[in-house]
């Protein structure tokens, strides 16, 4: 036992590296209201002033500062500091706030071309090492990719892929060094390397070297954390370290790894522990424990990578998902919320709203109402939390997992992904009934199947040659995300994510899907209704014109809920029957972040009258402006689709005005749990909660895509807000902000 | 309160017109609601939200049996915020038997049922709809008689009348007033609201409902004449001013 442990019961946590039994063994639950959260305190606003000026000048700026020689490691750069007087919690990537580290591991034209956009150079013994001496992963990708695959690639229809940049999407237990501390972390790995002393060729081989490059990483972890001044390689000794050593291993991680996704965890209840025992002790009072968590937060908020300004483009505000998961069920019953997961979602107020961290609530029915309500009293107000259901993930991923990014749950520690963006089904439809040609470049990028001819398309004819492409598009896919995940693997190992796993982990191929809606409402009206293909003077049909009604996802209607059922199905099933690399199982998302406005403008008229260029509907939202009950049915045909057959998750945008939520506050909170419980007591997997300010709602004007199925209800009035022209619209949206009552 | 999905008996044939439904009804009652607004209304109120409810033949004609279908896939939402169905309008006592069949088989099946209604129908027809009502929101949209009948061009009376029989069954209810600047915001007017609000034991709570003009586009559309063009919504201080006498009175106002 260390010393450090003192106060703590013992499990199996003791034995072996188990964070999961110390957090069941010690957590305390809380069933009780805000009541007790403290304001930030004066160091806090003073910091955080500091923090939001240098913001403000990276905004005006493009970036702040970039180191164009070093290259980024654990231990590249000397400690920095924003105002060591004040700061809790202390580190950052580089050796000064905000300033960017270049990491070429994952390509070093992706460096080149971002640094130029910002007006910086790229240091050029830098840039000789990595063009002569040192293979990144960008090469080795590009040296393994077929035609095929780069024709896929070019055209679009796979697309958003890691290939020049780092994949992301793991998460190391930074629990594991503030809990065991560095030593025994690494003594664990020398035992795993020892059970590896095995005659293998293959996998074991590869496993050998992994560990040994892990055992690395978090000796460079120890060494980064003393040059800051602490001794970790032995545990956290109390609240305040606990903080600390989470944060230098996650620390490590954004400093080795420009990650497409670099999340968190899910450390708040994990944190409490220490917390609830300090707190006892009269260690720290309330107010310093509000300020440990928002010192972090502050920091989380400040992780930056270098990227060019097309990746901005297509993840609008250059994010970082720095996703940290709160609350949850554990497998006894037990709620795992306690006050610490109040504390994290008060930096919201304490630090105001934010994108980042990406705090994500696992809701369960059986959360503590008071914790409902002021999740639903943080989203009414700040618009900057995303929920996920608990009750449909547990089964599949236990009481201690995680999500990456925005919606791919892994069991920390034990599970690791292989991110593979997405693919454009809407493309892979038009490819379908043209034959494999692009609709837009008259390309062949497809193979060359027969193309439809009639003018009138035949339902039964279009899902045969669909069914035929899809099967295509998987297996290019698939042979795409091997060759990425191979050279990650040799090129841009994640040392220190992975040396915060166990030896042997669970892995997935997580493949993706855009364009859902616009597939499942084209084959709708292709089968309800008369579209008739409109060719150019080289057969390729370009545009569709559609004759009569037809049932549109988003309004609870089977006849085409099902065809986007059987979509997410049947392209799984497609995927599965695939060989990836490492054995890995495949999954698939719905999920397009706000990528659906760039899918959208790389894709032509499709047959369910979207006009070229039009925006996708995010995720799996239904298209904007085709739902005509309101907005519970849009939530009701999204919660129809399988997570059985989308694992790495199903994506939902829920837009409403405060309004349109309850008449008093009392009814809006309840409202909002009510919809929550609903969504999710349904089977519905993920959903993002926008409660529209006046400044959210100018937006919604001119971008009517990120906002789907905007809300908007007074007393006793009835909209058919899709019969409206885009006018009346606006003019409605408009008034439901006025200055007057 | 647990809302059982299973069997809806097939034993009626009950058909009535409907402009449209919401799925997503939080200001129309308790929770999260599914509204049914039903076409055809005798009143012509001037701030009409709806006026394309005017006319039932312009309304989607469905039969209970197929709203019912519909209302059964919500029931986790309403049973998660304490919500149920709100039936609308137009003015659903305008179809009584068709209202109260859907009350009926809704009860059937523990589902909330509310009625918005102004009130303009004979006691007799809405006395068997308000029976399978558990929330009447009663529209009371304006006391003095000859602002009433200025704003809606009917009498207020029969809407007084069921004021009261809502009372004498005590029926829970909520009354609601749509606060007009230069119409409905005389002072006398709404302290006889109040003043008759007091003496009634059924009523919950009041609503104000401020004037919006969101409704206007469709009386455009429909070249009817809108004559509240140069009205604009209540200010916040004429909001709290009218919260204030019913307050006064010990009401519940929202």
């Amino acid at each position: 036992m260390f010393e450090q442990w003192q106060g703590f019961k013992s499990g199996n946590w003791v034995n072996e590296i188990d964070v999961r039994s110390f957090i069941q063994t010690n957590y305390t639950s809380y069933d009780g209201d805000d009541s007790f959260l403290v304001n930030a305190t004066e160091r806090t606003q003073t910091l955080w002033v500091q923090v939001k000026n240098l913001m403000a000048q990276e905004r005006e700026t493009g970036i702040l500062d970039a180191d164009t020689a070093t290259v980024s490691a654990i231990t590249a750069h000397s400690p920095g500091y924003i105002d060591q007087n004040l700061e809790q919690i202390v580190g950052v990537q580089t050796d000064k706030p905000l300033k960017r580290a270049i990491m070429p591991l994952g390509g070093i034209r992706v460096v080149k071309a971002s640094l130029k956009a910002y007006g910086y150079q790229l240091d050029p013994t830098t840039e000789e090492i990595f063009t002569k001496y040192r293979k990144t992963h960008n090469d080795g990708v590009f040296d393994a990719y077929t035609r095929e695959m780069r024709l896929a690639r070019h055209s679009g229809i796979i697309t958003g892929l890691p290939d020049a940049y780092g994949r992301g999407r793991i998460i190391g237990d930074y629990r594991r060094v503030a809990l065991y501390g560095c030593d025994r972390l690494i003594d664990d790995k020398k035992t795993q390397l020892q059970s590896l002393e095995i005659d293998s060729i293959d996998d074991t081989l590869q496993l050998r070297e992994e560990i040994n490059e892990q055992i690395k990483a978090l000796f460079e972890l120890k060494e980064m954390a003393a040059s800051y001044g602490f001794d970790i390689s032995r545990p956290a000794a109390n609240a305040k370290e606990a903080v600390q050593w989470l944060y230098l291993a996650y620390l490590a991680a954004v400093k080795e790894q420009n990650g497409a996704a670099m999340s968190l965890g899910r450390v708040s209840t994990f944190l409490d522990i220490y917390f609830e025992r300090d707190l006892k002790h009269g260690v720290f009072t309330e107010s310093e424990l509000q300020e440990l968590i928002d010192h972090f937060v502050m920091k989380l908020r400040m992780v930056r990578f270098l990227r060019t300004p097309d990746y901005n483009e297509l993840f609008s505000g250059d994010p970082t998902w720095v996703t940290e998961c709160i609350g949850g069920m554990g497998d006894d019953g037990r709620p795992l919320v306690t006050r610490t997961s109040f504390r994290m979602l008060n930096t919201l107020f304490n630090l105001g709203s934010a994108p980042e961290p990406n705090l994500t609530v696992l809701w369960s029915e059986r959360l503590p109402i008071a914790f409902k309500r002021y999740c639903a009293k943080v989203s009414t107000e700040t618009s900057s939390i995303q929920y996920e259901n608990d009750d449909l993930m547990r089964p599949y991923w236990g009481d201690d997992y995680a999500i990456a990014c925005c919606v791919s749950a892994m069991r920390i520690g034990k599970q690791m992904q292989f991110f593979g963006a997405r693919v454009n089904l809407a493309k892979c439809l038009l490819y379908a009934i043209n034959g494999g040609k692009d609709e837009k470049s008259g390309e062949q990028i497809a193979p060359a199947y027969a193309p439809i001819t009639s003018e009138d398309l035949n339902y039964n004819e279009v899902m045969q040659k669909f069914d035929r492409m899809m099967d295509w598009l998987a297996k290019a896919y698939i042979n795409t995300l091997n060759v990425i995940h191979f050279m990650h693997d040799k090129y841009c190992y994640e040392r220190l994510e992975m040396a915060l796993h166990d030896r042997d982990v669970f892995r997935t191929m997580a493949c993706g899907i855009a364009g859902l809606s616009v597939v499942a409402d084209s084959l709708s009206a292709i089968k309800y209704a008369t579209v008739k293909a409109i060719r150019n003077q080289d057969g390729l049909a370009v545009d569709y014109q559609i004759e009569g009604d037809f049932p549109k996802y988003g309004n609870n209607d089977d006849r085409v809920d099902q065809i986007a059922v059987d979509l997410v199905k049947g392209f799984m099933n497609k995927l599965k029957q695939h060989k990836t690399y490492r054995n890995a199982v495949p999954t698939q998302s719905v999920l397009t972040i706000t990528s659906n406005v760039v899918y959208g403008k790389k894709t032509g008229n499709t047959p369910d009258g979207r006009k070229a260029g039009e925006p996708f509907a995010p995720g799996a939202n239904p298209m904007h402006g085709r739902d005509s009950k309101g907005a519970i049915a849009s939530l009701a045909s999204v919660a129809k689709l399988p997570y059985a057959y989308a694992q790495d998750g199903i994506s939902n945008t829920f837009s409403i005005v405060p309004g349109a939520l309850g008449k008093t506050e009392g009814d809006r909170l309840t409202n909002l749990v009510g919809m929550l419980d609903g969504y999710f007591h349904d089977g519905g997997h993920h959903i993002n909660i926008n409660v529209l300010n006046r400044e959210m709602l100018l937006d919604a004007m001119d971008h009517p895509e990120q906002y789907p199925q905007l809300t908007i209800r007074v007393s006793g009035y009835a909209v058919n807000f899709i019969k409206l022209t885009r006018e009346q619209q606006l003019d409605v949206v408009k008034r439901t902000f006025h200055d007057r009552f | 309160m647990h809302v059982p999905t299973a069997h809806i008996p097939q034993s009626t044939e009950v058909q009535g017109y409907i402009h449209s439904i919401e799925t997503c009804g939080t200001v129309d009652g308790p929770g999260i609601r599914f509204v049914i607004f039903t076409a055809g209304c005798p009143l012509r109120c001037l701030y009409c939200s709806n006026p394309d409810c005017r006319y039932m033949e312009n309304g989607k004609k469905v039969t209970v049996d197929t709203l019912m279908q519909e209302i059964q896939q919500y029931t986790s939402y309403m049973n998660a915020s304490g919500g149920g169905v709100t039936v609308s309008g137009g003015e659903p006592l305008y179809q009584p038997h068709f209202v109260a069949e859907i009350f009926k088989r809704c009860k059937a099946l523990g589902i909330h049922t509310a009625l918005d209604t102004s009130g303009y129908c004979d006691l007799q027809v809405a006395k068997p709809v308000i029976e399978q009502a558990d929330l009447v929101l009663l529209d009371i949209k304006s006391f003095d008689s000859d602002t009433y009948t200025k704003v809606t061009s009917v009498s207020l009376e029969p809407t007084l009348a069921i004021a009261h029989h809502l009372n004498d069954i005590q029926k829970p209810a909520w009354i609601r007033f749509v606060l007009v600047p230069g119409l409905t915001d005389a002072t006398h007017n709404i302290e006889g609201l109040a003043d008759f609000v007091a003496t009634l034991k059924n009523v919950e709570k009041v609503e104000v409902l401020p004037f919006h003009k969101m409704g206007e586009y469709k009386w455009e559309q429909l070249s009817y004449d809108y004559q509240l063009k140069e009205t604009q919504p209540p200010t916040t201080e004429q909001v709290q001013a009218a919260y204030a006498i019913f307050r006064s009175r010990g009401i519940t106002v929202v």
